[in-house]
């Protein structure tokens, strides 16, 4: 169980991204994004040739981007309040997981590889028709909206990623460490909080903001359930025009532009701080 | 448990101490005392169980059978309150093991205020003077990967000592040292033993073991083979395999 060389440490982390995230060809990310802009305009000016009686495509996304761009904020929230649960719902789990109670353990290795190994849709799916609309505490009606159960839905994939995660990076701490903190009478807990999870951190944030990028992608796959997120109201908007074929590119070019400036440069950043890590 | 014990009694006894993994096993019957403000070294060639040993005596692995006691406390019941018996026993690793994420000053004030529950300013004063007193004024700030080596094992020792041990023990802390550094922490161990701190040193430093111990145990294969004062032990050994020991070592 001791670390090999120092290279291998974060092999634990690899599950998370099994192949290179980075593409052999680097396209930086105003370039990439002129490329989609430019698809937006291909788009628009082919329109602009056969006649003017109604909007060109670029004219549509901006009479209706800010609309969409409300529906991207949506997904944003979405994505970080799922973040936020499945963080904190995962660093218990990952702490159960690494319980020296054997049943603990078991227990949340399979609740981990439950979570993990189903599809986000499916659970999603679960999340929104076995929970309630609203649900009745102390006489109080709490309603509980799509986008709370997308939340949640969302969250528990989070979960058991950041399980994973956050054993994987405890794991790589030499056993010497553990065997330093024991000497000095620490507890378990003690060790684990003061000794263990700090040095931790670290090596958790890159991993943890590829789950992120994921998430803030995924998020759309709540317009299946009527959310109303970027996603569905792109369609709302495509239908509203007419519906025409020539919209349906630059309309959903811009919901694609969106989500990759929003999640590339995360990628970007994790890449850094992977590299800057790593030399440490 | 708490057996009445008295100084003029041995610190640390080991009664028939067996130890195995699986089936292999390591230590088959270690007998050994050990008196207040003794320093003993453990000595031997590599795989003949002395870490094993050493690393019984605190808890930190258990043993198969025997008795191992620690002023009058015997660390291998079950109801052993491990860590009780660890504040008094301080132990130094070969890898010195210092937590990464803090400086030498928060290395050493840590288990006190931690474990301990003592008050920080308390703990910073006593810390400073610990640092001081293995030559490493001026170093309180600094992370664990900016030490050398020898640096390292000097603060890992302050770390032990501000938990007040009554005994320490010292695990091959040299092994992994370069040669020019192991002389500082043999200096700080050396004083250590003059101010009167029962200490177990598992060592392949001959020489020291010679000038520092009260008593030298030679081990091997799992047994102690002989044991005596290191004059008798280093000039006049009676058996065999001590001899050849000796001889390809000194």
């Amino acid at each position: 169980m001791k670390t090999g060389e120092p290279g291998h440490r974060l092999a634990v982390l690899l599950p998370y991204r099994p192949a290179p995230v980075r593409m052999s060809v680097r396209i930086g990310p105003l370039p990439a994004a002129l490329l989609c802009f430019c698809a937006i305009m291909a788009a628009s000016t082919a329109w602009a040739q056969t006649g003017p009686a109604m909007l060109s495509p670029l004219q549509v996304i901006v009479k209706w981007s800010p609309l969409l761009l409300r529906g991207f904020a949506f997904n944003i929230l979405i994505s970080l309040l799922s973040m936020l649960l499945g963080t904190i719902a995962g660093l218990g789990l990952g702490l159960a997981l690494l319980s020296e109670s054997r049943l603990l353990a078991a227990v949340s290795w399979l609740v981990t590889q439950f979570f993990r190994n189903a599809p986000w849709l499916v659970l999603l799916f679960f999340v929104m028709f076995l929970v309630p609309f609203q649900v009745i505490m102390f006489k109080t009606t709490i309603p509980l909206p799509d986008w709370i159960k997308a939340t949640v839905g969302f969250a528990l994939p989070v979960m058991a990623n950041v399980a994973e995660v956050v054993r994987g990076a405890v794991r790589s701490i030499p056993s010497t460490q553990w065997e330093a903190a024991e000497s000095l009478s620490f507890t378990r807990r003690q060790t684990m909080w003061l000794i263990m999870l700090p040095q931790c951190i670290k090596r958790m944030l890159p991993p943890w903001m590829n789950i992120y990028a994921i998430v803030a992608m995924s998020t759309v796959l709540a317009s299946i359930v009527g959310v109303s997120e970027m996603l569905t109201l792109t369609a709302q908007v495509h239908a509203a025009e007419g519906g025409r074929p020539e919209l349906f590119a630059p309309l959903y070019g811009f919901a694609l532009l969106c989500f990759f400036l929003y999640c590339y440069p995360i990628n970007i950043w994790t890449a850094r701080l992977e590299r800057r890590f790593r030399v440490r | 448990m708490a057996t009445s014990w008295t100084p003029d009694r041995p610190i640390v006894q080991c009664v028939d101490v067996r130890k195995s993994f699986g089936a292999l096993e390591v230590l088959k019957g270690i007998s050994l005392s050990v008196r207040k403000g003794e320093v003993i070294c453990i000595i031997g060639p590599s795989g003949s169980g002395k870490s094993t040993l050493i690393r019984c005596i605190n808890a930190l692995q258990p043993i198969t059978s025997g008795s191992i006691q620690i002023e009058g406390i015997e660390v291998s019941d079950p109801r052993l309150d491990k860590l009780a018996l660890r504040r008094k026993v301080g132990m130094v690793f070969q890898q010195y093991n210092l937590f990464p994420h803090k400086t030498a000053l928060q290395n050493v004030m840590m288990a006190p205020i931690h474990v301990l529950g003592q008050k920080r300013a308390e703990v910073e004063v006593r810390a400073r003077a610990l640092l001081a007193k293995v030559r490493l004024a001026g170093k309180e700030d600094t992370y664990p990967g900016e030490l050398s080596g020898g640096q390292q094992q000097r603060v890992a020792i302050a770390r032990s000592l501000a938990m007040r041990p009554d005994i320490m023990l010292f695990d091959e802390v040299t092994a992994a040292l370069d040669p020019e550094t192991v002389k500082e922490v043999l200096v700080t161990i050396r004083e250590l033993a003059e101010d009167g701190m029962t200490c177990i040193l598992v060592t392949h430093e001959m020489n020291f073991a010679r000038e520092v111990a009260d008593h030298v145990y030679f081990t091997d294969r799992g047994v102690i083979v002989e044991h005596g004062p290191p004059e008798t032990l280093f000039t006049a050994a009676k058996d065999e395999r001590t001899q050849r020991f000796l001889s390809q070592v000194l």
